[in-house]
């Protein structure tokens, strides 16, 4: 256990010292800061316009003109876009520098070095994540949103993150290659996106099938506010099932040597 | 305190390490000579529990390294051939992150980092980068990182790799000063190295272990059948017929003509007995010039050669 925490410690403080974490956290709140204004932008435009019609005027709401989009858009950005970089150096990096020989020499068991590295980019992540809560703030300041949806819409964003994490996690420890470790978690995710577009071509149980698998669909259900344990379900067992496949991997770079 | 039986491990249809076996008795240096790729570090990465072999076992304090791994593990300190440093720390706190990997409790931490840097000499870059120290100072944050839970067994990947011969010199007096508390195994492809340092070596060449013994004792074992090399000026036909009829001699051969009639002479000799009166008597008696008279005797580096090419040509 002492292990696996200092294993996050170290993580961490690595983050902190290297410019990615700073690059990155900067380019997305500068990016969802822009997207929240033009949201906002045209929420009040049509505020204007609708506001003679009464009838019209029930049916606007600040969670589904503002928010939801606001969801979709980090869910986008953080996820697909930025977390193959986040997590790309993960193990990759101390594959090349030789480091993973110490980590794998010293009593600490491979999931333990797993989960501890996982942790980090998942505290990392939540953390960028949680720098936006100031979006439904200003909300709340010169409006009334509805916070349960938005709680909602955030748990499904720090499940999803830790989903796409764990892609991460494998693709690194495939290679000792940051770049290339960046290029198969974002294909990997990227075709998890677009299952959903695929099961929609597809009839019958096949469609059914791929139409679970797609994460973007678990996803959905969040930014519309409603937590479902089937979906909860679906990304705690990704997130297992990606750290249980990393454990292996790495597992077998041990017989490969 | 390490044991290794039919160790063998196979990169898919490359085999690194054939059917090795050696034992280490507690307080020993073993010194691991061979060439590179010659199979040490794979030997090493076995023992240290980084990878498991494809066959046979190795024992380490009596745990098994496959089945007991990590009481394996605790009780081994290991430095690899490329030294495992995170570039972007300082001294200190690495020593810190690594005492806390190898499961010091929390009270003993910091009287283990100090006792590593002192024993590595380190004060002087304890709150320097990583990255930004000498190539000496990085092998000895190494060593320190393998000392740091005080382990019964230290295996050393060429510790002394790319250090210039101060430095050299001083990775070896730190190696020599644990001897006795810690078992030592380490690995080198540089000869002086393992002579100076270890009680024991063992030639490995092509995933075999092809001698192993004191230095003294393997230089003893092949030297018994050497060979007397001699610069005489004489007939060479004459010369030849009456050296073989010597009682011990083998062979006589000759190495190459220096001119004006004089010759160099290989005499190999029965193993163990020094002939080289007999031959110089001989030799005056019969009126020639004796110009030169020595025994091939051969160095750990000949041995090595020997071993290694013999092996080769096996193939």
């Amino acid at each position: 256990m002492q292990g696996l925490l200092a294993i996050w410690g170290r993580e961490l403080k690595a983050y902190f010292i290297s410019p990615i974490f700073y690059a990155l956290s900067t380019v997305f709140i500068f990016f969802i800061s822009l997207m929240f204004f033009s949201f906002l932008q045209q929420y009040t435009q049509y505020f204007m316009q609708v506001a003679q019609y009464p009838t019209m005027m029930e049916r606007i709401n600040i969670n589904e003109m503002i928010m939801r989009p606001l969801f979709n858009t980090m869910s986008f950005v953080a996820v697909l876009i930025m977390m193959p970089m986040l997590t790309m150096r993960i193990l990759s990096e101390e594959k090349k520098s030789g480091t993973i020989e110490l980590l794998l020499t010293s009593p600490v068991r491979d999931w333990h070095v797993i989960l501890g590295k996982f942790l980090a980019a998942f505290t990392l992540y939540t953390a960028m994540i949680g720098l936006t809560i100031i979006y439904p703030m200003v909300l709340q300041i010169y409006g009334d949103p509805d916070w349960d949806p938005i709680w909602a819409g955030y748990l499904g964003l720090v499940l999803l993150g830790g989903g796409v994490i764990t892609i991460g996690l494998f693709a690194s420890s495939l290679t000792e290659n940051q770049i290339v470790a960046a290029v198969v978690c974002f294909g990997a995710a990227l075709i998890l996106w677009i299952l959903d577009v695929v099961a929609e071509s597809m009839t019958g149980t096949l469609g059914e099938l791929v139409g679970y698998l797609s994460v973007l669909r678990h996803y959905n259900s969040f930014e519309k506010g409603i937590i479902d344990s089937t979906d909860c379900l679906f990304f705690l067992s990704f997130i297992f099932l990606g750290l249980f496949i990393t454990v292996r991997s790495v597992e077998s770079t041990r017989w490969r040597g | 305190m390490i044991e290794v039986k039919d160790l063998t491990k196979k990169y898919g249809n490359f085999t690194a390490v054939r059917d090795v076996s050696f034992e280490v008795e507690k307080g020993e240096i073993l010194g691991f000579l061979g060439p590179n790729a010659a199979g040490k570090t794979t030997t090493m990465r076995v023992l240290t529990c980084f990878m498991p072999a494809t066959a046979g076992t190795a024992r380490v304090a009596g745990f098994d390294t496959f089945r007991q791994s990590l009481d394996v593990r605790r009780r081994v300190g290991y430095l690899p051939e490329n030294v495992p440093l995170y570039l972007d720390m300082r001294v200190r706190p690495y020593l810190e992150f690594i005492a806390k990997i190898k499961d010091i409790p929390s009270r003993d931490r910091r009287k283990a980092v100090n006792r590593v840097i002192e024993l590595a000499a380190l004060e002087e870059v304890e709150h320097r980068i990583v990255g930004h120290c000498s190539k000496g100072f990085r092998q000895r944050v190494g060593l320190a990182q393998a000392l740091i839970h005080d382990p019964d067994v230290l295996i050393l990947d060429e510790p002394t790799n790319g250090l210039d011969p101060k430095q050299i010199n001083e990775v070896r007096e730190v190696i020599k000063s644990l001897a006795g508390d810690h078992t030592i195994i380490l690995s080198s492809h540089i000869l002086p190295e393992v002579s100076k340092t270890c009680e024991r070596v063992v030639i490995i060449n092509q995933g075999r272990i092809v001698a192993g013994d004191t230095p003294a004792n393997l230089d003893a074992q092949l030297r018994g059948s050497q060979s007397i090399s001699a610069q005489i000026r004489g007939p060479v036909g004459e010369v030849m017929d009456q050296l073989k009829k010597k009682e011990g001699v083998v062979d006589v051969k000759t190495r190459s003509s220096l001119g004006d009639g004089l010759w160099q002479y290989e005499i190999d000799v029965v193993p163990g007995r020094d002939l080289r009166s007999e031959v110089a008597s001989s030799v005056v008696g019969s009126n020639w010039d004796l110009v030169e008279l020595t025994t091939a005797g051969m160095s750990l580096e000949e041995i090595f050669l020997e071993l290694t090419t013999q092996e080769e040509e096996g193939d």
